[in-house]
């Protein structure tokens, strides 16, 4: 049996070193069209703050009924609080996907979550 | 009614580039056998026969075997003109072009695995402009890319491997 390596020339190494760098590199390249990077909050389809996920911090949206509160985590955002009666928005609980949105209704605020692209040309109350 | 008489003769060239296309096809069929977890995520055996004709007899001997292979491959496999064979044949052609450019690469630093992982790269490629131009016409093809580079770096350097080992055992 005859060792393998040797068959390897100096440039080969180096064509399959430059292979292993691309393949590596197109991982996280490609694959990070799957995170939310940015929240988006409207009032009546007004964009009223729009924030990267970065940082934690809440933002208080007054709406015709009250003050809907949009907290946001670094890689997730959620609808803290919400004057409403049926709370579905609150109960969606965290948004971490792209394109998640999170609908207050009968306030008129929406929460949606964006990636690299959107998913929607546009939603709005 | 006069005898038409169309006379085919075989040059040794042709006998030569028929052998090795047999065996290319061979490889293909038995490959076919294989299950495999992805479409597309294949070894590519034949390659190996592509990779070992292209150092012994040059390109254009390369090129007769591969797209032999791919046209006798499909019709034995039952893939002639389904989209599996265009997806073979453009990468075929794919990895020919690169086969050409990487052919003229000085032989004492590139082998016959330098030849196989940037063929292996040009097959994925073109299969993948391909299926995105054609068959799914949606930029969600591209989140294969980085299983299909993987397997791509993997059985090319098998089979650059392979192919160089038979070219020594020759020697």
């Amino acid at each position: 049996m005859k060792p393998w390596l040797p068959l390897l020339r100096l440039g080969d190494w180096l064509v399959a070193g430059a292979g292993l760098v691309a393949v590596a590199a197109s991982f996280p390249l490609l694959w990070r069209g799957g995170a939310a990077e940015r929240a988006v909050v409207r009032l009546d389809g007004r964009i009223v703050a729009e924030v990267p996920l970065t940082a934690a911090r809440r933002i208080d949206v007054a709406g015709p009924l009250g003050t809907t509160v949009v907290e946001v985590a670094p890689g997730r955002a959620r609808v803290a609080s919400d004057p409403g009666p049926r709370q579905y928005c609150v109960k969606q609980g965290w948004l971490t996907r792209p394109n998640a949105v999170a609908i207050c209704a009968p306030n008129h605020v929406s929460l949606a979550l964006t990636g690299r692209q959107p998913g929607y040309d546009s939603l709005s109350y | 009614m006069t005898p038409s008489a169309i006379e085919l003769t075989a040059t040794p060239d042709d006998r030569r580039i028929a052998r090795y296309a047999a065996a290319a096809i061979a490889l293909t069929v038995a490959e076919a056998a294989i299950p495999s977890p992805l479409p597309g995520v294949k070894p590519g055996l034949a390659n190996i026969v592509v990779l070992v004709v292209l150092v012994r007899h040059g390109w254009s001997d390369a090129a007769w075997v591969s797209l032999l292979r791919v046209l006798a491959g499909s019709l034995l496999v039952g893939q002639f003109l389904a989209p599996g064979f265009f997806l073979g044949l453009t990468g075929a052609l794919a990895s020919l072009a690169v086969l050409a450019a990487s052919s003229r690469l000085p032989k004492r630093f590139f082998g016959p695995v330098s030849h196989s992982v940037l063929a292996a790269f040009a097959h994925i490629g073109g299969q993948l402009a391909l299926a995105r131009l054609w068959l799914v016409p949606h930029d969600g093809v591209f989140y294969l890319v980085p299983i299909f580079a993987a397997t791509a770096l993997g059985f090319g350097i098998v089979n650059g491997l392979i192919a160089a080992r038979l070219l020594e055992e020759e020697k």
